[in-house]
């Protein structure tokens, strides 16, 4: 079977009432990727400074679930909360599949790069004896790479441990390689975590039909292109100038410091969880998906300025 | 004596290096490095005290909502404030499916491939060869169990995002209450699911955990560690958050005591932190990085009870808490099937691999069972937050209970901004490295024993480190 990329961006900007939305994602496309990615092009997953919840979140895929995504869909050949492997064994793999494929594998990276105190803050494991630092890792590995995708905030613009006074000189993937003059594409796939059909359909997208159109903060505009507050479902309490003055009074979260007008993301037509909730109907949006979080909407609980 | 490093260690939270002096078949030595930092304490500083509870949950992405809890109730703490009962009870089914959650992700997905051969694709090879010991026949059906977990255990969060808005990392949980008033058909939603959950433990992870337990019963004399235990206590009952579901209190060298915070202190010798802060109490912590100091081998710290390492995690939180086990214990130990067995029951053969993974199993059903009376107490539209003005001078602390073990936080406040935030968490009791006077942290003494086999797959080793679910 295959599939058009017409068809593709149809499926993954779906929305759904009766079925899950993140069903979007629909056998179909398994079908195809299973088809395209015979070929089986190879995947490292690698951590720096982040807390293992992209990789948490992207356990959460429902269409297709995690093992048709693992068994089926890419050859994931390193991912260090996943693999059976540990220790030299794991890391010789690491760097030996990227030396087998170099320019053609596709790296995801979660956390941040930590290049205070010369790398030291972030060593992820020992290479034929020698202790490698992340800063290190994506040095070698990310010049190998076809491309990148920069996983949550920390992996895009540096998130959370890149907040004020940033202890570690924790940068995103994108200023790290340009810091260093390393030309690899990166994809952008913020959020803290990502949804799972964010980076589900990013890599489905990078398979089937190459990088996806992305906005001037280096996220593909099929996820990141629509207006949280333009489109939330209270955005008529907007209009109406009811605001909620506290947690679950109906109305617009404005008041309560939501970050709707100024984050990018259709979290307001996907919904969190197989669609069971999400962020604004809970509580409000701390703009998670966009560049400078946290420090740029800190204090999260009180309204905007400008 | 050969010396093995196992670095990285894999499916865990974090990045962990295992440092082994073997001798004779056996660890005579053992270092656990803990390779990251990331400073959320000295990040937390001069914020507003309510983002607490948010920026904490970062800290680790498999337990965002026990840094919640701990956060939302050290805040309720400084901020004099107490949730009311759906709050509370909110709160508590948040962090319980996500205690469910970790408990399942950890047996079928972090330790069973020590046990059970994966398929023969990446990534469930390369791995270490030699050491599966269940039939073809049961191994597979623990690998059908494997992916079916991966369903459960994304159910687990469905029922986490119900309140919790979304996870990981939760919006559900703040100073003061939960965001969400309950209504029934949440309550219905919640309950449904929880049913298919607590038959996937009754049915599947707890018969399993025996089954395989069964086939590797050496490995209840394996692992001992140092027999000190500690429980900081967790889900509270009552909103004067008195009485827990899992008891606070320590056994400290035989003896059952009650938990005191004063006990606490936290040594830097053998961590990259500045010698000057070694032996506070978290209260009075502090936080200054030394990447290259000579004597340091780990970014963690080595926090100590009674000046003791002490083991948390759910063999210490069952051993305090000593409840009636399910009938698969009477089972696997042979006893009549009327007769109650309690955890103590298990005496020696708790401090090990294997007993830390059956306490972590036991307790997910204790857990999922009192979640399902917790749900019918909720009073839907009634309110779940109290509003309280953030102070502007003030100290609190908040305690909680990670799936992996121990975890407190302590505030204080300065002109309504965060003076001070100190994090002592699960992964830093169990993990630590040793302390000022030498003692080893409790993994590191688990490993000291430990029989390895094959260097080039000591299986034994990395069993060890992740029962403990670091």
């Amino acid at each position: 079977m295959s599939i058009s990329r017409r068809q593709f961006l149809k499926l993954c900007g779906a929305t759904g009432a009766a079925i899950s939305v993140s069903g979007s994602l629909i056998p179909e496309i398994v079908a195809a990727m299973e088809k395209a990615t015979a070929g089986n092009p190879p995947v490292v997953w690698v951590q720096g400074s982040g807390c293992t919840g992209c990789s948490v979140s992207l356990l959460n895929t429902v269409h297709p679930n995690i093992a048709e995504v693992l068994l089926k869909i890419i050859s994931l050949k390193y991912h260090p909360t996943v693999m059976a492997s540990a220790g030299e064994k794991a890391f010789d793999y690491l760097y030996a599949t990227a030396d087998k494929n170099k320019g053609k594998f596709f790296m995801a990276v979660e956390g941040s790069v930590a290049t205070g105190a010369g790398g030291r803050y972030c060593i992820p494991g020992k290479l034929k004896g020698k202790e490698v630092t992340f800063v290190e890792m994506m040095k070698d590995l990310g010049t190998k790479a076809a491309a990148v995708l920069a996983l949550g905030q920390c992996g895009a613009y540096g998130g959370i441990p890149a907040g004020k006074p940033n202890p570690t000189d924790a940068k995103g993937v994108m200023e790290f390689f340009k810091d260093n003059g390393i030309k690899t594409p990166v994809i952008n796939i913020p959020g803290c975590p990502p949804h799972p059909d964010w980076m589900v359909g990013t890599i489905a997208h990078v398979l089937l039909f190459g990088i996806p159109e992305l906005d001037s903060d280096g996220r593909p505009k099929l996820f990141f292109g629509t207006n949280v507050h333009d489109n939330c479902p209270y955005r008529s309490y907007y209009e109406e100038k009811k605001f909620a003055k506290f947690f679950s009074e109906e109305g617009c979260r404005v008041e309560l410091g939501c970050k709707g007008p100024e984050s990018f993301a259709d979290c307001w037509k996907r919904g969190w969880n197989n669609n069971v909730n999400w962020c604004i109907h809970n509580s409000l949006c701390l703009g998670c998906t966009e560049p400078g979080y946290p420090d740029r909407f800190a204090p999260f609980y009180e309204k905007t300025t400008g | 004596m050969t010396k093995l490093y196992i670095d990285p260690i894999t499916r865990i939270e974090g990045h962990l290096k295992i440092e082994v002096d073997i001798d004779g078949g056996k660890v005579k030595d053992a270092k656990s490095w803990g390779m990251l930092y990331r400073g959320f304490e000295n990040i937390l500083i001069g914020r507003d005290p309510r983002d607490a509870s948010q920026i904490v949950q970062r800290i680790c992405g498999v337990c965002p909502t026990a840094h919640g809890t701990a956060s939302v109730r050290c805040l309720d703490n400084a901020f004099k404030v107490k949730p009311p009962t759906n709050g509370r009870i909110i709160r508590n089914l948040i962090f319980g499916a996500d205690y469910l959650m970790s408990h399942i992700l950890h047996f079928y997905h972090l330790v069973a491939l020590d046990y059970v051969k994966g398929p023969n694709t990446e990534p469930f090879i390369p791995r270490y060869e030699g050491d599966y010991r269940l039939d073809p026949k049961t191994n597979k059906v623990a690998v059908d169990q494997y992916i079916k977990a991966l369903d459960i255990r994304q159910k687990c969060h469905q029922m986490v995002a119900l309140f919790g808005g979304r996870t990981p990392h939760v919006y559900g949980m703040v100073v003061g209450g939960a965001t969400e008033v309950p209504t029934v058909d949440k309550m219905v939603s919640f309950k449904w699911r929880l049913k298919e959950i607590r038959d996937f433990i009754d049915d599947t992870y707890l018969p399993t955990v025996y089954l395989v337990a069964g086939a590797y019963k050496d490995l209840f004399e394996v692992g001992t560690g140092c027999k000190n235990l500690v429980s900081f206590g967790v889900f509270p009952l009552d909103d004067d958050e008195k009485n827990f579901l899992l008891k606070p209190g320590s056994y400290t060298e035989g003896k059952d005591l009650p938990f005191d915070q004063n006990q606490i202190k936290e040594y830097v010798k053998y961590s990259w932190y500045d010698d000057k802060t070694t032996g506070l109490h978290p209260g009075k912590g502090m936080t200054v990085p030394a990447p290259e100091k000579k004597t340091g081998y780990s970014y963690v710290k080595a926090p100590r009870y009674r000046d003791l390492p002490h083991e948390a995690g759910p063999l210490a939180r069952m051993w305090v808490t000593n409840p009636v086990l399910s009938k698969n214990a009477n089972k696997f130990l042979g006893v009549d099937a009327k007769k109650e067995i309690r955890f103590r029951d298990l005496g020696d053969k708790a401090f090990s691999i294997l007993g830390r993974i059956a306490a972590r199993a036991e307790e997910c059903k204790l857990v999922a069972d009192a979640m399902d009376k917790w749900i019918m107490e909720l009073k839907p539209g009634a309110p779940s937050f109290k509003k309280a003005d953030i102070p502007k001078e003030a100290t609190g602390f908040g305690f909680s209970e990670a799936p992996r073990g121990a975890l407190g936080h302590w505030i204080t406040i300065k002109d309504h901004k965060i003076d001070n935030y100190q994090v002592c968490s699960a992964t830093i009791w169990n993990a630590g490295p040793r302390d000022d006077k030498g003692q080893l942290g409790p993994i590191e003494q688990a490993l000291v024993g430990t029989p390895v086999k094959d260097v080039k797959n000591p299986f034994n080793i990395v069993r060890v480190v992740r029962a403990f679910d670091p």
